[in-house]
């Protein structure tokens, strides 16, 4: 499956790019009905049928390109001028496809299932990496190809987009399980990503690659604090059931790390989030400004429901009627086995905490890199 | 001519004659030292190893009988007409022979694994006799000969179907199959003459000079949509696919496999024939906008009905080989989109994607013919626990199904893109293009199906009272090997798909 994610990432042949991006979706099935918990039979199936749903746009997409062009290279491609009329209909497809793995609004409903059933370290792949593929996909193939059906189509992926980011973060707020508010957050903060690829200005293009980095990164933290660390040791991912347990005090470390995670998350200046959001709607300022007020109005669900969760999860009132003891959990019978976090734990989180910590201080880091390879793209306006 | 001349050109189907004989005379002289061996002794376990002797002995002779007309068909030469047109040696025929006595190879293989198969020499020659149908389906270019090739591997086929004696489920299927295919066969035989009517001929060359120009009128639009019929039949393409699901769940495995792949090829290499040199003018236009009468209309109506209701049914199918059988019927649905699209390109593209799918569900059958033999049954709750049980076949199934569901890199993935890019090339307009939707809708829709078998292989835990009941036998180091086999190929083949679409491609005139 990462072999899968690096050929997608390296290909300039539309024919092997899309044979990687499936190669993709088999394992992800195997890896959460197998290993997978809470429902993942389902959530297998769902996220599996939702991936190919998209595959299929892409493959229709990828070859009216093809007969069209007669090439599959993608630096050829992308020099072709397709008739407007082929544009209008393939890009929608294309982007839609592709969108799918991206996680835009109203095709979303996969991702927070498939994160929940998902082992832990298949969320942080799925979240971190994977709806990745389909927003890198859509820059490089389809709007590089169809340019001009991108600019038919863009108002209607802002929408989408603006829609996403709220809508998600609502729900987020009205989530019981830990795991699907992290889920519903991957959502609209994906949604961040295409606001800013539609925007299309350098700018904003540059900001949604980096936030995809610093998403992947973000996502991959929470993951592992809410799956590994938590989960691990209390055996419940239920915030009511989580607030009764105190854990601040049981899990220093895991409270510090999700502190941090939720902060970049939320956007506070100093962390990778920050810097890639406010890049983003800095640069969709000049094209939608109706979409950065409503998008701005969302970052403060989106604060709400980070801030919510941390609360409940970690800093929760001890109900009276259950005994703490000094640095355990109630009523966990495992609890002595598997009692403080891990040296390989904490190794793990800490270089991802850097990552956020690093990029969010000093940005120029990844956009002195992002910023040409965008700049050469000719959909920008 | 001398009639030496014309045996050596008709070898290939002589020797299978031949040892289609042979196999039968080896079969009763050891069935008889059997009957014997069992009254004597009234030992079971004795008799059913001298069973599976014979079966031995028979499917040795009977392979190598197939190698040696496939060593013949090599040495023939390249170009040559019997009869004119009765029998015609082109790339084309060559090429199709060997594909199709090759997947009879395979099916013969199977056989081994058949338990329930009391008269194993008589199987064989039914086998070897249904191979020299196909042969003579395929390797003619006269209406006539045609007929004849398609009763005698139909004929051959339904006593095949209905062999298995202990099975009731076996004679339903053959009963089924016998009345479906002769009733097809008539609407075939009825449209034939009504096209001789039309043209005076039935060479098909001739019939294509002899049509140039003509408008469609009623009676010739009856004789094409009635000889369509017949084929639709054989390639079980819906609404004429009724008889399908049930021959594949109850006919014994090996004539599933057989007529799931040799004869579906063959059936397509002559349906391709027939339409694309036979009624070449009369093609028509299945475009969107702008339809025009002639064959391809009809034949996308029926790609875009199989695909549908093959995919559709498919879903609530809780039994293997009934699963496959309504997939096949999607499947003849893809591989018409290749011959709707008219050219040589399609011919191949349609050709080529048949070739995958047989040698594919040749292998899926295997597999399922080993786990009926472990299990009794090959219902999903018997695949429940393959995984654990045997990784090599598990693997092997998940290659077959993922590449009938059309993932890359398996060779299904390529074969689809190869079909659709050339259905999409066909039109300026992209006329096809709804067609093209509709099988990405469809395959789409198979995916969940393909990946429930999977499910039950990988995820699923095998009910206890199954597991008690599972009998270790071990499937054999041969078919082990065979269905090993034909899982590479697979994955060859969608890896470096040009050794075999560049050989079609050429062979295709």
């Amino acid at each position: 499956m990462v072999a899968g994610c690096y050929g997608v990432f390296l290909s300039a042949d539309l024919f092997l790019f899309f044979a990687f991006y499936e190669l993709v979706i088999v394992p992800k099935y195997f890896l959460i009905a197998v290993f997978g918990s809470t429902n993942k039979e389902y959530g297998a199936m769902k996220l599996t049928l939702y991936s190919f749903f998209g595959g299929m746009l892409v493959f229709i997409g990828i070859l009216s390109a093809y007969v069209t062009a007669g090439s599959l290279d993608l630096n050829q491609l992308s020099q072709f001028q397709f008739s407007p009329q082929l544009q209008s209909w393939a890009f929608p497809v294309l982007f839609l496809g592709f969108a799918v793995l991206a996680g835009i609004w109203p095709l979303h409903t996969w991702a927070p299932t498939g994160h929940v059933a998902a082992p832990t370290a298949g969320s942080m792949l799925l979240a971190g990496i994977v709806m990745k593929l389909g927003s890198y996909a859509g820059l490089r193939v389809a709007m590089n190809l169809f340019p001009q059906g991108f600019q038919m189509w863009s108002k209607w992926i802002v929408f989408l987009a603006v829609v996403g980011i709220v809508y998600a973060a609502a729900v987020a707020l009205r989530q019981r399980d830990l795991k699907f508010v992290i889920g519903y957050s991957s959502v609209s903060h994906m949604g961040f990503v295409l606001l800013g690829l539609a925007a299309a200005t350098a700018l904003s293009v540059s900001g949604a690659v980096l936030q995809m980095f610093s998403h992947g990164v973000i996502a991959a933290l929470l993951f592992a604090v809410a799956g590994r660390m938590i989960y691990r040791r209390t055996h419940t991912r239920e915030l009511d059931e989580l607030a009764g347990m105190n854990l601040n005090r049981a899990l220093p470390f895991a409270a510090f790390t999700f502190v941090i995670a939720s902060a970049a998350s939320m956007g506070i200046p100093g962390f990778s989030g920050f810097a890639a959001e406010i890049t983003i709607l800095i640069g969709a300022w000049r094209t939608y400004p109706l979409a950065v007020w409503i998008t701005g109005a969302g970052m403060v669900l989106v604060a709400a429901f980070t801030l919510r969760a941390l609360k409940q999860s970690f800093f929760g009132e001890a109900e009276p009627s259950v005994q703490l003891q000094e640095g355990r959990v109630a009523l966990d019978p495992d609890w002595n086995e598997q009692q403080s976090i891990t040296a390989a734990e904490k190794c793990g989180a800490c270089l991802l905490m850097f990552t956020t910590v690093a990029v969010g201080l000093y940005p120029k880091l990844l956009l002195d890199r992002i910023m040409p390879a965008v700049e050469a793209m000719r959909f920008l306006k | 001519m001398s009639y030496l001349e014309l045996l050596k050109l008709a070898s290939p189907e002589t020797i299978v004659v031949i040892t289609a004989l042979a196999v039968l005379a080896i079969g009763l002289v050891t069935g008889r030292a059997k009957s014997t061996a069992t009254v004597s002794t009234a030992k079971p376990t004795q008799s059913a190893n001298e069973t599976s002797t014979a079966t031995g002995i028979c499917s040795a002779v009977a392979v190598l009988g197939l190698a040696i007309a496939i060593g013949t068909v090599l040495m023939l030469p390249r170009n040559a007409t019997l009869f004119g047109g009765m029998l015609v040696i082109t790339p084309l025929t060559s090429l199709f022979k060997i594909i199709c006595m090759a997947l009879a190879f395979f099916t013969i293989l199977l056989t081994k694994s058949e338990k329930s198969l009391r008269h194993p020499g008589e199987y064989l020659a039914l086998v070897l006799f249904a191979t020299v149908g196909l042969m003579l389906l395929v390797g003619s270019e006269e209406l006539l000969m045609i007929f004849i090739g398609l009763e005698l591997l139909g004929l051959s086929l339904y006593v095949m179907t209905a062999f298995d004696k202990t099975d009731v489920r076996s004679a339903e299927a053959g009963l089924k199959y016998f009345l479906f295919g002769s009733t097809s066969s008539a609407f075939t035989l009825f449209g034939i003459s009504l096209i001789y009517g039309m043209s005076g001929t039935t060479s098909l060359a001739a019939i294509s000079d002899k049509l140039a120009g003509v408008s469609i009128q009623a009676l010739l639009a009856v004789g094409i949509v009635m000889t369509l019929i017949g084929f639709a039949f054989k390639i079980a393409a819906a609404p004429f696919h009724l008889w399908a699901p049930d021959a594949y769940q109850g006919a014994p495995v090996p004539s599933a496999a057989f007529i799931a792949s040799a004869s579906k090829v063959a059936s397509f290499v002559v349906l391709g024939k027939i339409v694309l040199v036979g009624f070449s003018s009369l093609h028509g236009s299945a475009a969107w906008h702008a339809m025009v009468a002639g064959w391809s209309p009809v034949l996308a109506a029926l790609a875009a009905l199989s695909i549908l209701v093959g995919n559709l049914v498919a879903l609530a199918q809780s039994n293997v080989r009934r699963l496959l059988a309504y997939s096949a019927v999607a499947h003849a649905g893809y591989t018409l989109i290749g011959l709707i699209a008219g050219d040589r390109d399609g011919f191949s593209a349609a050709l080529f994607y048949a070739t995958i799918y047989a040698i594919t569900l040749v292998g899926a059958f295997g597999v399922v013919a080993m786990v009926r033999r472990e299990t009794g049954g090959d219902d999903f709750s018997n695949f429940a626990g393959l995984a654990s049980r045997s990784p090599l076949l598990a693997g092997c199934m998940s290659v077959f199904m993922l590449s009938l569901g059309g993932i890359p890199p398996l060779a299904g993935f390529f074969g689809k893109f190869y079909l659709f890019s050339v259905a999409l090339r066909a039109d300026a307009n992209h006329g096809l293009l709804w067609l093209v939707a509709v099988a990405l809708l469809g395959s789409f829709i198979s995916l969940y199906y393909y990946l429930m078998v999977l499910k039950a292989i990988f995820v699923d835990e095998p009910a206890l009272a199954a597991a008690r009941d599972v009998r270790v036998v071990p499937p054999t180091l041969l078919l082990r090997a065979t269905v090993a086999v034909l899982a590479a190929a697979v994955l060859l083949l969608g890896i470096t798909p040009e050794i075999l679409a560049a050989r079609i491609l050429a062979a295709v005139p």
